[in-house]
């Protein structure tokens, strides 16, 4: 595919993910088939090979990212594609990932579950997201676009607070942004020949003392030392990558609030009720690891309340009262199942709480 | 004097944490002989399993990491397909690689993946205390087949490296034992070969070691040598099940 520079182009964000990351630097790609993520797999195994990258089709997603934390432990930019009920599988490895201080990329079209669920865009796996999902104390960067141009711009982000932290960075989308055709443009390609192997990679020791990465430790006080560098390692990025968007919030009174494709539907309805002389805006968290629980907390003193909306059964929900801390009413509405509110839907539900139509 | 035989410097001086009798430790040297004369030692990178040998990068000084229990596989995938110059030992026991990460190991055999499995069968679950293995033998009793591990309940033993040479992705594949100074000799020699189809980029190789377990058999050192030569060596034969030209 030729595609130049600062020029528009319309791609279905499945696809469009795909050039990011390769444009972004991904090295490799390991990956499963499911849907509705496929057209990225399909896309890495094209292209991949013609900017003299790697694909690689794993025999599952529990092996596809243990390939990736393999590859990941030599400090290869490494990036992986899945949903839901694959992203479940791959827990394990986020788990061991987090422990091992390694850097991927994973990228979650979220679909409806729980379980088989259904093949619809859903918001239901923002607690194993942002909460941990695998075992034990650790944390992902977890980024939320709400657009398919905002999505290719995070994943120069993804693969450089990955890097910068040795983490790894779940950027999740869901079917509608992975299904919907959009323009894009994607930015200049990183120069991946100036990329250096780290010294703390696993490349054969050569002459240096050898490196060893685990994520293991049977004594308790080492273990616990671990531990604890994770946790000032996420104190750190707490303090310095919180990220949120702020639509119409100058003069708002009511504040809605919602990532990825619901907030992108939502400044539509912010628009109506505006039309509506109702003072209304958006907070838009872009991590949702760490959250924007200051964001939340100032605004507490200046709206009368917030209105979330998800695409779940409120998981956000919760960081939005931590944020909020009981200041003010924080109201709710969802839909379930693979089903997306349309903007009139959620003007409709708003206007419940503040009277008139 | 004249030193005729000494240590190999890559097997490190810490002492193991294997129980008396243990073959690990056999095996442990083994590839670190062999990482020395083939002049592997700067260039490998180690893959551990989860099982007894989760130390082992305690044991075998090169880049190392610990897999997940049965990824090892996966893992080695990750590391040989993003750094081709690496030489990629993935270390695993039965448990590890027979069950938990059978998947893993029968797909990167299928890939060709070029990475090198020292597969360790020892019957049972040693860590985590005895429990039945995939390559528990029919009637063994273990702490999860008290009453002897039975066909109906339990199915059978199997057969690793005669299963994978079914695939085309292998170029070698064989089965030592490590009960006696000869097996031990030819054991190097397999692993040698299997090192050497990794090298010339032939495709997946593994050699699997019949190995002891004395604390989890219940029995002396002597008696789980004899044991393997009388019961587990008739079940588990040895022999090279797979060698692509170019290998031997």
């Amino acid at each position: 595919m030729e595609v130049f520079m600062g020029e528009r182009i319309l791609m279905k964000g499945a696809e469009a993910v795909a050039e990011a990351a390769i444009r972004a630097g991904a090295q490799i790609f390991f990956g499963y088939p499911i849907t509705p993520q496929n057209e990225s797999p399909e896309y890495f195994s094209r292209r991949m090979p013609e900017v003299g990258r790697k694909y690689v089709q794993a025999e599952s997603e529990v092996a596809a990212i243990n390939m990736v934390y393999g590859t990941a432990c030599t400090g290869t930019r490494v990036i992986t594609t899945s949903s839901s009920p694959g992203i479940s599988l791959m827990q394990e490895g986020f788990s061991y990932i987090g422990n091992s201080n390694v850097p991927c990329v994973v990228v979650n079209v979220m679909r409806g579950g729980p379980g088989l669920g259904n093949i619809a865009p859903a918001q239901g796996d923002y607690f194993q997201a942002t909460k941990g999902g695998g075992h034990g104390d650790y944390h992902s960067i977890v980024l939320a676009p709400h657009t398919v141009q905002e999505e290719c711009d995070l994943m120069y982000d993804a693969f450089e607070l990955a890097e910068k932290y040795r983490i790894m960075v779940v950027v999740i989308s869901d079917g509608l942004l992975g299904q919907m055709m959009e323009p894009v443009e994607f930015k200049e390609w990183v120069d991946v020949s100036k990329f250096k192997t780290p010294d703390w990679a696993l490349v054969g020791k050569g002459d240096r003392p050898r490196n060893l990465i685990s994520s293991f430790d049977l004594g308790p006080e080492g273990l616990e030392k671990m531990n604890l560098a994770l946790q000032e390692k996420y104190r750190k990025i707490e303090e310095n990558e919180v990220r949120y968007e702020l639509y119409k919030m100058e003069d708002a009174e009511y504040a809605l609030t919602g990532f990825g494709t619901v907030a992108r539907i939502m400044k539509t309805t912010v628009k109506m009720l505006r039309e509506k002389g109702i003072k209304a805006g958006l907070i838009r968290p872009i991590t949702v690891w760490p959250f924007p629980y200051k964001v939340y907390e100032e605004f507490a003193d200046k709206v009368k309340f917030f209105f979330d909306v998800e695409m779940n059964e409120g998981q956000m929900l919760e960081d939005v009262k931590l944020g909020v801390n009981g200041k003010k009413p924080v109201l709710y509405y969802g839909r379930l199942g693979g089903i997306v509110p349309t903007a009139e839907e959620i003007y409709k539900q708003f206007r419940l709480h503040v009277g008139g139509c | 004097m004249k030193l005729i035989y000494k240590a190999p410097e890559t097997f490190t001086k810490k002492p193991t944490t294997y129980c008396p009798g243990c073959t690990h430790g056999v095996a442990h040297r083994i590839v670190s002989e062999l990482l020395e004369e083939m002049d592997l030692v700067k260039k490998a990178v180690i893959v551990w399993p989860v099982g007894c040998a989760v130390f082992g990068y305690d044991f075998i000084d090169t880049d190392a990491t610990v897999a997940a229990h049965g990824r090892a596989c996966a893992m080695a995938t990750g590391i040989k397909r993003a750094h081709p110059e690496t030489f990629v030992i993935t270390y695993q026991g039965d448990g590890d690689l027979a069950s938990i990460g059978m998947a893993e190991t029968v797909h990167a055999a299928a890939r060709g993946e070029l990475i090198s499995t020292v597969f360790i069968n020892n019957g049972n679950f040693g860590m985590t205390g005895g429990q039945m293995a995939p390559t528990t033998l029919i009637g063994q009793v273990t702490t999860t087949s008290p009453y002897g591990r039975k066909p109906e309940l339990n199915g059978f033993p199997i057969h690793v490296p005669e299963m994978l040479a079914t695939l085309d992705g292998p170029a070698y594949l064989a089965r030592a034992a490590l009960d006696s100074p000869q097996h031990i000799i030819q054991a190097k020699n397999f692993i040698k070969k299997a090192f050497k189809a990794q090298l010339l980029g032939l495709g997946y190789s593994l050699v699997e070691l019949v190995s002891t377990c004395p604390t989890n058999w219940k029995m002396t050192p002597v008696e789980a040598m004899e044991r393997v030569r009388k019961e587990v060596l008739p079940v588990f034969p040895i022999g090279e099940f797979k060698v692509v030209k170019g290998v031997e």
